[in-house]
């Protein structure tokens, strides 16, 4: 394929945007949001007929900062997969990510000023579905001016709104990349959910999501909250590999016990006090019910079949072995819907120890697989372009 | 030398829906896209093939044959394929079932183990064969089950699978037509074309 050397860099530069929409966006829960505000970042040269730009849609803690440097050095959630050379590679594609709204990250969401009220929305803010990120993305789309993605790509919540465009919007996407998701969550995911939830609203700082009014934060309970989702993220065997019985303080042959602190507890507190200061709890009891209400065939008779009948595009579906939220079986099932909708479809069980955190980590037959796929995709664009 | 594919090609619908399975790099099914516009669908196992595939724009899907192809609807598909992959399977007679379940005709392609160069390795050399379409030692083959075409009739006979089609393709003795007129000596691959 032919590179433009000019264009070539090493390093992703971040370039970051906020967009305030004026036109109304018609939630799917009947309430019209009348402005509202997109924080994105791009990364990579939209090309002269603007036919190379891919989407990133993030799952349910992400934020726009997907690749290069942020603030304080801090990489982007998916650096590794996206920028220079890398299988998501901004020396061929113009990169799109946006926070989604409902998040916390500079979109409109809880946190932001209701403007009937002048007070912050918090637990008032209207419910979300995946079919309302899409919407508003859509809206960001035109405002780029973009006619139709070369691509779409997503893991987990990401991936169910890659799926939804490609029913929803079927001649605004050429492929639809869905990692690491469901056609819709299992009882035993809505179960998590609802245990994360729960640890949130039990939280005597939660004042029934109103704590920014009352200057206050849950994040004992938001902590709690992204413990147990962060440990249903991982595997059995990673876990074991990486912490197995080690202690980082106290010693398990004295007779003082209670002073023993194991390395897992330890990690676990470090990443749910984390996340406790950098996310909303309203946002994550808004955004894992978004998750919950996800099924993609609800409107086609509940057979994904027929909606995947509606999609124009192709696509790769990849799932990982330990992944066990969002299992192999579940993008098998997606797979067979699309096989059976007569589209095309590429699928990867990728061999991993890493849990459903997998989409996120290297991982060399992904990389090379995901890789390999969106060459084909560029190298399709630059021949159409030349 | 005839050439698998192109018996394949000959026996398959355009335009139609085929499934290959263990569709190794995709070259098969890239052909019959390009040659007869067919909409093809590939299993595989092996991660290497798999992104051969996807460089090669082949639908690929990642299954395992021996754990089943009950994901797949009966009659979905106007064709199954399968080349040169019976013989590693743990139970052949079953994928077999499942083929014609799911496609309304099927093609198989095999190793002829009543080959001459074979039976020549087991009878003169006393030691099982390693040949050119037989290319592994006994402890490190992924060909689990070694049969001649005579064995498949049987198979097909016992299991009421009609035989459309069948074709040998021999090596140089081919010229000669010798396949043609002793298929199980001189035939190292067998071409079947199914149906029930």
């Amino acid at each position: 394929m032919a590179i433009d050397p000019h264009t070539n860099s090493i390093e992703t530069t971040v370039n970051k945007s906020t967009v305030t929409f004026d036109s109304p966006l018609n939630l799917a829960c009947g309430v019209v949001l009348a402005k509202y505000e997109l924080a994105f970042e791009t990364y990579g040269t939209l090309n002269h007929d603007r036919s190379n730009s891919i989407l990133i849609c993030h799952a349910l803690s992400g934020d726009q900062h997907a690749a290069g440097l942020g603030k304080n050095g801090k990489a982007g959630w998916w650096d590794h997969y996206i920028g220079p050379g890398k299988p998501i590679d901004t020396n061929h594609f113009f990169v799109v990510c946006p926070n989604n709204i409902g998040s916390c990250f500079g979109s409109t969401g809880p946190k932001s000023t209701n403007l009937d009220t002048g007070k912050p929305w918090g637990a008032n803010f209207p419910s979300l579905e995946v079919s309302d990120w899409v919407e508003s993305q859509k809206q960001l789309m035109d405002y780029l001016k973009i006619d139709c993605w070369s691509a779409v790509i997503g893991g987990s919540l990401g991936g169910m709104q890659a799926m939804h465009w490609a029913v929803a919007h079927p001649q605004k996407l050429k492929h639809a990349i869905v990692i690491a998701a469901a056609l819709k969550l299992s009882a035993q995911n809505i179960a998590f959910n609802e245990i994360a939830r729960r640890a949130i609203q039990s939280d005597i700082n939660f004042k029934q999501g109103n704590f920014l009014e009352h200057q206050t934060s849950p994040t004992k309970g938001l902590a709690l909250a992204r413990m147990i989702g962060h440990l249903t993220y991982l595997s059995d065997d990673a876990l074991g590999q990486k912490f197995g019985r080690l202690v980082r303080s106290g010693d398990l042959d004295s007779a003082e016990k209670e002073l023993v602190q194991f390395e897992v507890s330890s990690y676990l507190n470090y990443q749910g006090d984390k996340f406790a200061t950098r996310f909303d709890a309203n946002s994550y009891i808004l955004i894992t019910k978004m998750l919950d209400y996800f099924d993609l065939a609800q409107h086609y008779e509940d057979n994904p079949v027929e909606a995947f009948k509606q999609a124009q595009c192709k696509f790769l579906v990849v799932a990982f072995s330990s992944d066990w939220r969002f299992s192999p079986p579940c993008s098998e099932e997606i797979t067979d819907a699309i096989v059976s909708a007569d589209k095309d479809v590429a699928y990867l069980r990728i061999e991993s120890d890493q849990g459903h955190d997998a989409f996120l980590l290297p991982n060399e037959h992904y990389e090379k697989g995901l890789g390999q796929y969106l060459q084909r995709v560029a190298e399709a664009i630059s021949g159409a372009s030349r | 030398m005839i050439d698998a594919n192109r018996i394949i090609g000959h026996w398959i619908k355009p335009q139609s829906r085929i499934l290959d399975l263990g569709c190794g790099d995709g070259t098969l099914l890239r052909e019959l896209t390009n040659l007869h516009g067919i909409h093809g669908y590939g299993l595989e196992i092996d991660p290497e093939s798999i992104n051969q595939c996807i460089a090669n724009g082949v639908n690929v899907i990642q299954q395992d044959l021996n754990a089943g192809l009950a994901n797949f609807a009966d009659n979905s598909f106007d064709t199954v394929l399968m080349t040169q992959t019976l013989q590693t399977l743990r139970y052949p007679h079953l994928v077999l079932d499942e083929m014609l379940r799911i496609g309304r005709q099927c093609i198989v392609t095999f190793p002829n183990f009543g080959h001459w160069r074979t039976r020549g390795f087991l009878a003169f050399k006393g030691r099982m064969p390693v040949t050119k379409q037989l290319s592994y030692q006994w402890y490190d083959t992924p060909n689990i089950h070694f049969f001649t075409y005579k064995d498949f009739e049987t198979l097909c006979a016992e299991r009421e699978i009609s035989i459309v089609d069948r074709t040998f393709i021999g090596g140089r003795a081919s010229d000669l037509s010798l396949d043609k007129i002793w298929p199980n000596l001189f035939a190292h691959t067998a071409v079947y074309h199914l149906a029930r």
